[in-house]
């Protein structure tokens, strides 16, 4: 129980580390880290494929990708102006109450029953790869178009256009 | 695995949600503190993220894999999202030499 606990201010330390680092290098490496105490909290919940996954796919494939990006666009020093300090201060003010908001509306729903992992084998990949095949295979159908589709974009994107096509 | 999951046992759901509307919550400050585009991208990544834990927690606590399939495809769908964000952050600094976001005000017309 105390595990949930260290590991969950792990995060929230992480990520607030995330939007307060000044070299957005820093940011990225913070940001991995906060992935990784989040594959701790899948592994937690005995969700086996879950925490593979976050580990391969945002920390290896995702975050790689942002650190190519800040690579290419060659940061210099004084690249990011400051904010006004009131601009600063209205954006954490109106972070703040999004969460007081959802926090209080949480408050109402009163105790809850803890967390119990009734079938073990929940997360594992046999019965995830079942329920994948079987309820949702149209929507990974359709999901491969997307990335499909998102491949085709990020190359039309990317790519220097060497004459005006209109 | 059996002494593991175990030492959730104690944990109530409303942990999770806290914990979640708290990570939630820090990604809307980063998008709204931050200028630099990339890092307001990974603010989002942080509530997508915040959103995958809890998705999870509330699957294991219905025990209905239902939920973790859909982080499956929040995943999909955030590589897909990461991939076409980054390849427009590129062409705005090709066009501009800044990621500055208040560089696009004009789009604003």
């Amino acid at each position: 129980m105390s595990t949930f606990y260290f590991i969950a201010f792990l995060s929230i330390f992480f990520s607030i580390l995330v939007i307060s680092a000044k070299n957005p290098v820093h940011s990225i490496l913070y940001l991995i880290l906060t992935f990784f105490t989040f594959t701790i909290h899948y592994i937690l919940m005995n969700a086996q494929f879950l925490a593979i996954v976050n580990f391969i796919v945002y920390m290896g494939a995702i975050l790689v990708l942002f650190l190519y990006t800040l690579m290419l666009i060659n940061l210099n020093k004084e690249s990011e102006p400051v904010k006004p300090f009131m601009v600063k201060l209205a954006a954490v003010f109106g972070a703040g109450i999004l969460m007081v908001v959802l926090v209080a509306s949480l408050k109402s729903l009163g105790t809850s029953q803890p967390v119990v992992l009734k079938n073990p084998d929940l997360g594992l990949v046999k019965n995830l790869g079942k329920v994948l095949f079987n309820e949702f295979l149209l929507p990974f159908e359709v999901s491969s178009v997307l990335l499909l589709s998102a491949m085709v974009g990020a190359v039309l994107l990317a790519t220097k256009d060497t004459k005006a096509t209109i | 695995m059996g002494s593991l999951t175990n030492t959730i046992q104690a944990v109530p759901l409303n942990h999770y949600i806290l914990l979640s509307t708290i990570i939630f919550s820090i990604g809307v400050m980063g998008v709204l503190l931050r200028r630099n585009a990339i890092v307001i991208f990974m603010s989002v990544e942080l509530m997508l993220n915040s959103v995958n834990l809890l998705l999870t927690a509330f699957s294991v606590y219905r025990g209905d894999a239902s939920g973790q399939v859909f982080v499956f495809f929040i995943m999909a769908l955030a590589a897909a999202e990461v991939a076409v964000g980054l390849a427009i952050i590129v062409m705005i600094y090709r066009n501009t030499n800044s990621i500055d976001i208040n560089v696009l005000n004009r789009l604003k017309w």
